[in-house]
Order: structure tokens, then sequence, then C-alpha cells
């Protein structure tokens, strides 16, 4: 900056400088790490409103991916017979609901986070990355009372359990990290274009039918299997499949290859969105 | 020499408004704006240059540890932008503020409370949205919870609170809080006495262990007993920085029309008052006469001219009477009484003047301010401007002006005295 700063010569230097930033910024990770109470406590707080006024509450965690498993079970496997890769069709679709489920759920409150939140942004400091992230793992409560039921699922149906389920907490990281940087990107953006707030659901429901939920990647005809790959959910549910069914579909590239690609993507697009939100981030106590 | 706690150097801030070069509300207004602005530049137009307002400009001051620096001015002074530069939340287009310790904004009391939880829950989010951790909160809850007075009700969703709880956990929650800044607006605004005299008792408190507060209000008389000095603020610059006393005075004089008569001109409405249109506020005496200057005997007739650009539901149009001192004589709108808000349900768009009189016999000698607001309860407030006038009460000839002396109080009402003599012969 232009101005520079001038202090009587007996003063320490100051804990917090505030002056005009410009262009791409520090992610700061160590702030966001000292207000971690508060990203406990935003998602803690959401957990408990989304629960408070139901009737059923929690059970709302099963019944989201059982009636859409249901749903998926009924279009891919009964009308368009859709091979599940040698599973049962609907352990096979209830299992890529999990981290589906985490995806569009965190999708929405991640980009509307910003608008909900729009009293605290405008009247406290704190890192806004806070507000997003929170968002994001509120929705990890309701994916770990899922995983029961899948756990349940997979003993009824006789099949056996993989050694590589331990990697699951691996398979959620990934999941999330992928919701992120697509998360990250619609939050900072909705700020500034209320029509984000009307694409997500559009994009939600479009991103349902070309990520293999309902179906596998090996229905996919072999030469379109690498665009599929570029979708960041394509890694992560089919990881997530082999984590827990063992599946491996057979695919014209590598299985490792499909995820490695997608997941690829998904990394790019947290990093990226990391300091896109960043930097749009002191626009918002003005805008929003 | 005493340690620095604030150094602000040449902070200004600068808002984008109007076609708001760059925040778009819609994709829609960004590609129009894309295609138009070859087209404009070759008009010779400035991008933006008319439509952005300085908010502040040119703000330096410096402020030492454990001062209690008032901080005043009328709405849209700067006041607010300079506190959400102070605490973060919004950066400066220029200049830049220098802080030694951790900054703590009382801002909005409940900023951040949820609804649906309860006392005790929202107490730890609360907390940690001003920036307590955990243990810190656990260490004080009692404190808080006997502060707020709400022992009973801490498993109780906030919503059924009582708007009284509300505000006492809220600021029993922020006033735990141990920065060694403290920036805090207009929470005093809310709750009845007894809890503002607690409030101010806290932040003396707070004041006395050595950290600094900057203090934000309307309320001269809090300024007063909490302050030793102050910044006045106009227009976004410092238009006077001084001892309390002479800040108070500069700035209830400085931009109140003495004439009995204010007009509203087009640029000094906000446009969020629309379709509520103020053109003038009056004082009459009872010969019709524009008057700055009337006697406590006589009645006086406050005039509000206005015009509704549209019809407006549940409007309410009305006057607040304050000291000099900014201390509330009373509050009063034209659709108190029931038959006149039924007849006036919807108000529809025309040009109308509210008229009251204040009864003679009812005010004590010395200067007294005018604020007008035009609201819909609960739905929106359309207009609000304070100490729009101020007059001056003479009493000649009113009851007890046979002895020259100054009575305390601002009203001097004519009593029906009567004396019983019990003669016991």
């Amino acid at each position: 900056m232009a101005s520079s700063i001038s202090l009587p010569d007996d003063t320490p230097p100051p804990s917090v400088i505030l002056r005009p930033t410009k262009g791409w910024m520090a992610l700061n990770l160590r702030e966001l790490w000292e207000y971690r109470e508060l990203v406990f406590f935003l998602t803690w707080r959401d957990i408990k409103v989304r629960y408070k006024q139901t009737v059923l509450g929690a059970l709302w965690a099963i019944l989201n991916p059982l009636i859409n498993m249901v749903v998926l079970e009924f279009v891919f496997g009964r009308l368009a017979h859709l091979g599940t890769d040698g599973v049962p069709g609907p352990l096979f679709r209830f299992a890529a609901l999990l981290p589906w489920g985490l995806f569009s759920k965190a999708l929405t409150a991640s980009g509307r986070s910003m608008l909900t939140n729009r009293s605290l942004i405008t009247k406290v400091y704190f890192p806004r990355l806070a507000v997003p992230l929170a968002s994001v793992f509120g929705g990890l409560v309701d994916f770990t009372i899922a995983f029961f039921v899948l756990l349940a699922m997979i003993l009824a149906y006789g099949v056996p359990i993989p050694l590589q389920i331990l990697l699951v907490p691996v398979g959620v990281l990934m999941t999330l990290i992928a919701v992120l940087g697509v998360g990250l990107w619609l939050s900072a953006l909705n700020v500034l274009y209320r029509d984000v707030g009307y694409i997500i659901p559009v994009l939600t429901q479009i991103l349902l039918f070309l990520s293999p939920v309902g179906y596998s990647i090996s229905s996919v005809s072999p030469k379109w299997q690498w665009v599929f790959a570029l979708n960041p959910m394509t890694g992560v549910i089919e990881a997530f499949r082999w984590m827990v069914l063992g599946v491996k579909p057979k695919t014209a590239l590598p299985l490792e290859t499909i995820v490695a690609i997608s997941f690829g993507v998904a990394l790019v697009l947290f990093i990226t969105g990391l300091f896109f939100f960043r930097r749009m981030e002191r626009r918002f106590a003005d805008v929003v | 020499m005493s340690e620095l706690a604030i150094r602000a150097v040449n902070l200004g801030k600068e808002y984008k408004i109007g076609a708001r070069a760059g925040n778009y509300d819609t994709l829609r207004d960004l590609i129009v704006e894309a295609v138009k602005r070859p087209f404009r530049s070759l008009r010779g137009e400035l991008p933006g240059g008319s439509t952005s307002i300085w908010a502040l400009k040119n703000i330096s001051f410096d402020v030492r540890r454990g001062q209690v620096l008032g901080i005043i001015g009328h709405n849209g002074a700067g006041k607010s932008t300079l506190l959400k530069i102070l605490s973060r939340v919004t950066e400066p287009t220029e200049g830049y503020a220098a802080l030694w310790g951790r900054v703590g904004s009382l801002l909005e009391v409940g900023t951040g409370f949820h609804p649906e939880l309860t006392g005790r829950e929202n107490i730890y989010l609360n907390g940690a949205i001003l920036g307590m951790r955990r243990a810190e909160i656990e260490r004080k809850f009692d404190e808080i919870v006997a502060f707020a007075e709400i022992e009973q009700f801490l498993d109780t969703p906030v919503k059924r609170y009582s708007s009284g709880m509300y505000v006492r956990l809220a600021f029993a929650v922020a006033a735990h809080l141990e920065p060694e800044i403290l920036v805090v607006d207009e929470v005093l605004a809310v709750g009845d006495a007894a809890f503002q005299r607690k409030c101010l008792g806290r932040m003396s408190d707070v004041a006395q262990e050595g950290r600094t507060v900057l203090f934000v209000s309307h309320n001269m008389s809090a300024i007063q007993r909490l302050t030793e000095e102050c910044i006045v603020l106009e227009h976004g610059k410092i238009a006077f920085r001084g001892p309390t006393e002479e800040a108070v005075t500069y700035y209830l004089s400085s931009q109140v029309a003495h004439s009995g008569e204010k007009r509203w001109r087009d640029e000094e409405i906000p446009p969020q008052a629309h379709p509520f249109r103020p053109i003038a506020l009056r004082l009459k005496d009872p010969r019709g006469n524009i008057a700055e200057t009337v006697r406590s005997t006589e009645p006086l007739t406050v005039e509000m001219e206005y015009r509704l650009e549209a019809p407006i539901k549940g409007l309410r149009v009305g006057i607040y009477l304050l000291t000099m001192r900014g201390e509330y004589v009373f509050t009063s709108f034209d659709t108190d009484e029931r038959e006149m808000y039924e007849r006036w349900e919807v108000r529809p768009a025309g040009h109308y003047i509210s008229r009251a009189t204040i009864p003679a016999d009812l005010l004590n000698e010395g200067r007294y301010l005018i604020s007008v607001n035009a609201s819909s309860y609960r739905v929106k407030r359309y207009f609000q401007h304070d100490n729009v006038l101020a007059f001056d009460v003479d009493i000649t000839g009113a009851p007890g002006s046979q002895w020259p002396e100054r009575r305390p109080g601002p009203i001097r009402p004519r009593l029906a005295w009567e004396i019983e003599a019990l003669d016991e012969k």
C-alpha cells in the first residue's frame, strides 16, 4: 500500500493492522484453526436446528437415502436394466447414496450458507471460511447414521465385508474435498450473484444422473468413460463403493485412473475454491 | 506517555451505490453491463465514477490504552462504518488502522442467537461467535446466567423469551468477553432502565480494568456518564474531538435546525424511505406562526408534512421529544388512538400533514429536540431522522415562576393543588 505505517518509536508492534488488500490472499489456515471451536459450534447449531422442528428427527437421515434408493432402483434397475457389477441392486445404489447424500446436502447448504449467516457476517469478524465449512460438516452426522444402515444391509444381503472398509474415513475425506471444491465456489459466487441459488438445485439434479449413483461406470460406453471421470463425484462414488462392497467395475481405463482423474479435478476445484473464496471474502460484508 | 491501543490514519471507506460497478445482483446485469461498458467509455462517462459515496474520509485518531472514547454523530455520519472497520468486519478503502490487542465487538445485541436453541445452547454459540474459547465460556457460564437473570429459563428455547430476557442474555454473553479493546454500538437502546444501569456499570468496570472502550451511542446521558472524550462524526469526517461535555454540545447544536421549520432536500432522503417522502417538519405557536421559542403556557403544534408515493398499510408517523441531554420525554404517533388506527389502516398515496398539539403547561424551561419516525410496526421503518428541530421553552407565567429558580425535570405540569386547612380549634 502507498501509505506506510508511522508509529512512535517506543510502541511495540501492533497485533493487527487493518488496511485495504488487493488481489489473491494467503489462506491463513492458522487463523482458521484458532477458530475451530466456532466451526464446531456452527456445525452443531445447524444439526440441532435442522432436526428440532421435525417429527421424525434423525430418522430422516435414514429415510432420505432409502427413498432415493427405491426411486433409483426402479428407474435404473427395473426400467433400464443396468448392471450393478454383481452386487444386489438396492445395496449397490444405497452405498453410492451415502457420499452422494453428503455431496448434495452440503452443496445446497454451503451455497446458501453465506446468505443465511448474513447477520453474522455483517457484524462480527471471524474467518469467513468457517461458514461454508460448518455447513458441509453438518452432513456428516446424517452420513454416519446412514453408514450404520448400510452395514446392516450388507450383513442382511450376506455380502462379505471387504478389508478395505477400513479406508472409509479416507472416502469421507475425499467426498468432503469434492463437496468443498464445488461448495466454496458456489457460496462465494452466490453472495455476488443470487442466480447461483437457483442454479444449485438444477445442478444437483443433473449431477445425480451424470454421476454413477444409480448405475455403474461400467454401464457407460467405454469411449465416454474418460468424460465421466472429469466429474469430481465419479471417483469418490466408485472408490467408496469399492471400499464398502469390494466391487471393481470393468472399465476401459483402469478404475484407479478414473478415480485419480476425478479426484484430481476435485482437488483442483477445492484449492482454487479456497483461494477464490478468500479473494471474494473482503467484499462479503459490503455486498451480502 | 501512555501506550496506544488504536491508531487510525487517514481511514476512508467508499461504498459503490446505484449502478454498483462490480456488484451485480444477477448475472443478467453483469452481461448487460459488459455489453454497455465499451459504449459508455466511448461517450466519455466515468465507469462508476458518479455512483460511489465515501462513508468515511480522512479519519485519523489515536486512542490510549484504558481510554473510553465516545463516538457520536447523526444517522449516516459514518459511526457504524468506523466500528465495522475497527472490528474487522469490513476493510477500509484507504488508510490503515493499527490495533494493539484483541478486539471484541458488541455490535447489535443478539447477533448470532438462534431462536430455536435454548438459552444454554445460545450462550455457547454466541460466545464462540464473539471469539470466546469453550473453556472460557464454561468458566464464566454461571456468572453470565446470573448477570442475565434467566436461571429458570436456561433450557427454554430463546424464541419463547420476552424481549427483555433476550436482550439481557445477549448482553450478558457479550459483556463477559475479555478483549483488550471493546467496541460497543447502541446496546443501551434496549432493555429496561434497571438493566441499562447494570450494563453501564459493567462497562465502566471494563474501562477501570484498563481495557479500551469505543462507545457509540445516541444516548447522550450514557455518553456523558461513560466517556470523558468524544469524537463527533459529520458526513464521514471528524468534525470535533474533545471533552465529552463540549462534544455533546457541539453535536446537539451543529446540525439541528433552529428555525422552527425543517425542509428535506431530495438528497437527504434515503432511498429506503420509499414510498414515504418527508417534506417538512414545523413548529407553530397558537397564532399559526412558525416558532423556535415557545411559551410553556401556550399549546405548541407540531406538523409533519409528507407525501406517500404508494399506499402504506399500518403506517404511523410520529415524533420523539428529547431533552438536550438526549433523554426521551415522550413518544407519540398519529395513529395511537384506536379510532385513528382503524380509520387509517391503509394510508393511500397522496399528500398529507400529520398534526399534533402539545398541550400548554407540559414542558419545563430549556431546550428540546424533536426526532421524527415513519414506520409500520414490525414491518418496516420507512424514515427516521433524529434531532430534526430544536426549540426553546420559555416559562414566563408558568406555575412557580414567581420563584426564579431552576426546577429539575423535563416537565412542568400545572397540577390541581389544593390546600386543606385542618384547623384544630
